[in-house]
């Protein structure tokens, strides 16, 4: 029983000593997460305004789910259509671009489709068809997911629809699909930071990248206050104010890994 | 082997990082198992000694609830505590407290059946004692538990090791936010799909220490009250 | 409140369709110690768990002195095989004692004084359950005491015990008889039954054949089944 007692209370100190109040919540995308951007960017907002931000890292879809049941008092996601009905829907205060990467196709360094080197994703995917190389997708409404998509739509081609049996959803975030085209020898669409920043790069390439199409688009939106009255709008819309300033962009592009810059701020053009 | 290194690395680096999500999951599971210990053993104690009608359902849902699947368990939570939910107001969702709440909802059967059956297992060797001594009922039920507390011990400690191995609810109810919510099962899956397998792998032998070793010294504490109770 | 005279009237009892205790009639009264005899199975240790109020009869009734609330006022049992707590030798005595309503205040040196009776004083730390067989035996003793019992029935509590454990646990018994404590006690040791009996009541298949003074009932066995029992030979006719 004491030990009962003791517990409860270590429960209780810790949880209260973390309760503080200038803190808000970003429901954002498994990329930025997993990328490291947030390890880089919120230490200097913290520094700046004093503010600590949670992190909820999911797939875009869930994560704008997560802010209309009014669990999160940003959204920073990376899927413009999916964020424009979010806006629509009176969810969203504004959306403001903050910065881009791309989309790389990855593949396996055999490359069973022939394309390594192609600057072409839609001619490419056309390939990876024909040969019915297998190709692993998100599966999980996420950003990357949604822009796979609309790329296999550009080829005129629906393996999602046909369910084509070298086609697997595999319904997981971007590292674990990028393990499981490594473990299935499978193409994959990454986008860049990720992939940079994935650990278990052997086996796998860049087979195709550098196409217009591959372009990722980040936005930041406000949950609106109006329909989620606990919305810390004043400390949300700080964070928005920062990632948009000179300065946010600025440690934006100076986020690195290996030489190679991940994201490129374009926040206001 | 890579994996080994990797983790035998990680412990001995002293990483502070590494030491908090070590610490929180700890924190949130021995309080989940003290949550779920409040409830479900009084509750296991009281089945065991009454008799009503249902009361052969009432074991067997309890029974069967010792499975509950986690996911099904954080998603309940998550909807419950959601701010479009109705607990939404309290505002617990992604924190420690509803990973808390999850972990004991998930455990409290357990700790209920198991509770049943040692409490009654005892009741029948000591029934006829405890009605010649005129025992009443709430007694009866305080001196059965306490009279099977070493049985007990084992009992928190499979709560324990539920608790602290399962992933999905606290994913889904504490959203594995860095330095916050994150505890060794999200930080797991979190660094395996990075692809950051050695580091996953060291936290993952972590976790089977520290279970070994929770389990180790219950079973020296077993051994010893043995020896001291009979 | 009192728990005596005990009285069983037309008390039958049965385990599904195999009877245990058949129409028995009988009345304990404060005196010298009642002892129940009768070979295995005849149905002794379920008769003193109806005289304790552990069980209720299939039909018939049992009262304490008119009552016939089984909840135990002024009485106590004893075990062949006494379960003790997972607690010390001490602790299972405050909890009796706790039980029978002593004060808190009173409650130690009771305690003491009962442990030093039964001669357990020096093991009072010790966990109960790691006692020999005499020491358990003692122990639950001291814990029926600790009831202050007018009636103090005791099953069969030598018939594990080396001789020397046996003298000393008929010697608390005859302590406590001489103090004014009704026993009633099962026994098939017949030399134990003639050191301490007062009172015989002979039971077999279920049936009281035979209530008598000891002194008559061992000169004089008026039933063919009681004569036979005490010449040790297996009784096989009803």
């Amino acid at each position: 029983m004491r030990f009962l007692i003791s517990a409860l209370t270590i429960a209780c100190l810790t949880f209260g000593a973390q309760a503080q109040d200038k803190t808000i919540t970003i429901a954002s995308t498994t990329s930025t997460q997993d990328s490291g951007l947030f390890n880089h960017l919120l230490p200097a907002f913290k520094a700046k305004t004093g503010i600590d931000v949670k992190v909820i890292a999911q797939g875009t879809g869930q994560a704008l789910d997560t802010a209309r049941r009014g669990d999160a008092d940003v959204v920073f996601v990376h899927a413009k259509s999916a964020e424009e009905k979010f806006l629509a829907e009176g969810f969203g205060v504004k959306r403001f671009d903050v910065m881009y990467n791309d989309f790389v196709l990855v593949g396996p360094a055999s490359d069973p489709a022939g394309i390594k080197g192609s600057k072409d994703i839609v001619g490419s995917l056309k390939a990876v068809q024909a040969k019915a190389a297998p190709f692993v997708s998100r599966g999980d409404k996420s950003g990357t997911h949604l822009a796979e998509l609309a790329l296999w739509k550009d080829a005129g081609l629906d393996p999602a629809g046909a369910k084509a049996d070298w086609y697997k959803e595999i319904g997981q975030g971007m590292g674990a699909a990028l393990n499981t085209a490594k473990a299935m020898g499978a193409y994959v669409l990454s986008d860049r930071g990720t992939w940079i920043s994935f650990k278990g790069k052997d086996g796998l390439i860049i087979a195709v990248e550098g196409d217009t199409k591959l372009f990722n688009q980040y936005g930041v939106m406000l949950v609106n206050p109006a329909k989620h009255p606990h919305v810390k709008a004043d400390l949300g819309q700080a964070f928005v104010d920062y990632v948009i300033s000179a300065e946010g962009q600025k440690v934006i592009a100076d986020y690195k890994i290996e030489g190679q810059q991940l994201f490129f701020p374009n926040a206001g053009k | 082997m890579m994996e080994g290194s990797g983790a035998l690395q990680l412990v001995l680096s002293g990483d502070p990082a590494l030491y908090a999500v070590v610490r929180l999951s700890l924190v949130v599971s021995l309080s989940a198992v003290a949550v779920a210990a409040l409830i479900g053993m009084p509750l296991g104690g009281l089945i065991a000694l009454t008799r009503f009608p249902g009361r052969a359902g009432v074991i067997v849902l309890l029974n069967a609830f010792m499975g509950l699947p986690p996911v099904v368990v954080g998603l309940a939570v998550f909807l419950l505590l959601s701010r479009s939910g109705p607990l939404g107001a309290w505002g617990l969702l992604f924190t420690p407290t509803a990973m808390v709440m999850a972990q004991a909802v998930l455990i409290t059967p357990i700790i209920a059946a198991l509770t049943r059956q040692s409490v009654e297992d005892l009741w029948s060797e000591y029934r006829d004692e405890l009605n010649a001594m005129g025992v009443g009922p709430f007694q009866r039920l305080l001196t059965l538990l306490y009279d099977a507390r070493i049985a007990l011990v084992t009992v928190l400690l499979a709560g324990f090791g539920r608790a602290a191995a399962e992933v999905g609810a606290v994913m889904i109810v504490g959203g594995n936010i860095n330095g916050f919510t994150r505890v060794m099962t999200t930080a797991i899956a979190l660094e395996t799909s990075k692809g950051d397998l050695p580091l996953a792998m060291g936290l993952g032998l972590i976790l089977i220490i520290i279970v070994f070793a929770m389990n180790a010294s219950a079973w020296g504490l077993r051994l010893y009250a043995e020896r001291r109770i009979g | 409140m009192s728990d005596l005279p005990l009285s069983f009237s037309k008390v039958s009892y049965a385990v599904g369709a195999t009877p245990i205790l058949r129409d028995v009639d009988l009345v304990v009264r404060a005196g010298a110690p009642t002892f129940i005899i009768g070979p295995n199975g005849s149905g002794k240790s379920t008769l003193l768990r109806f005289a304790m109020g552990l069980i209720a009869p299939t039909s018939g009734m049992i009262d304490w002195n008119g009552s016939r609330d089984p909840a135990p006022r002024r009485r106590a049992i004893v075990f062949q095989h006494p379960v003790l707590l997972r607690r010390s030798v001490a602790a299972n005595l405050t909890y009796a004692l706790d039980q029978a309503g002593v004060e808190k205040s009173k409650q130690d040196g009771r305690c003491a004084q009962l442990l030093e009776l039964v001669g357990l004083l020096d093991l009072a730390d010790r966990p109960a359950r790691r006692l020999s067989g005499g020491e358990r035996q003692k122990l639950a003793f001291a814990r029926a005491l600790a009831r202050t019992p007018e009636l103090l029935i005791l099953d069969e509590p030598t018939a594990s015990l080396d001789p020397s454990a046996t003298l000393a646990l008929e010697q608390l018994i005859t302590t406590a008889a001489r103090e004014g404590i009704k026993i009633l006690m099962a026994s098939h040791d017949l030399g134990q039954v003639r050191r301490l009996a007062g009172d015989i009541v002979f039971l077999h298949r279920g049936r009281i054949l035979e209530v008598a003074s000891a002194k008559d009932f061992f000169e004089q066995p008026r039933s063919a089944q009681a004569s036979a029992f005490l010449r040790g030979d297996l009784i096989t006719e009803d």
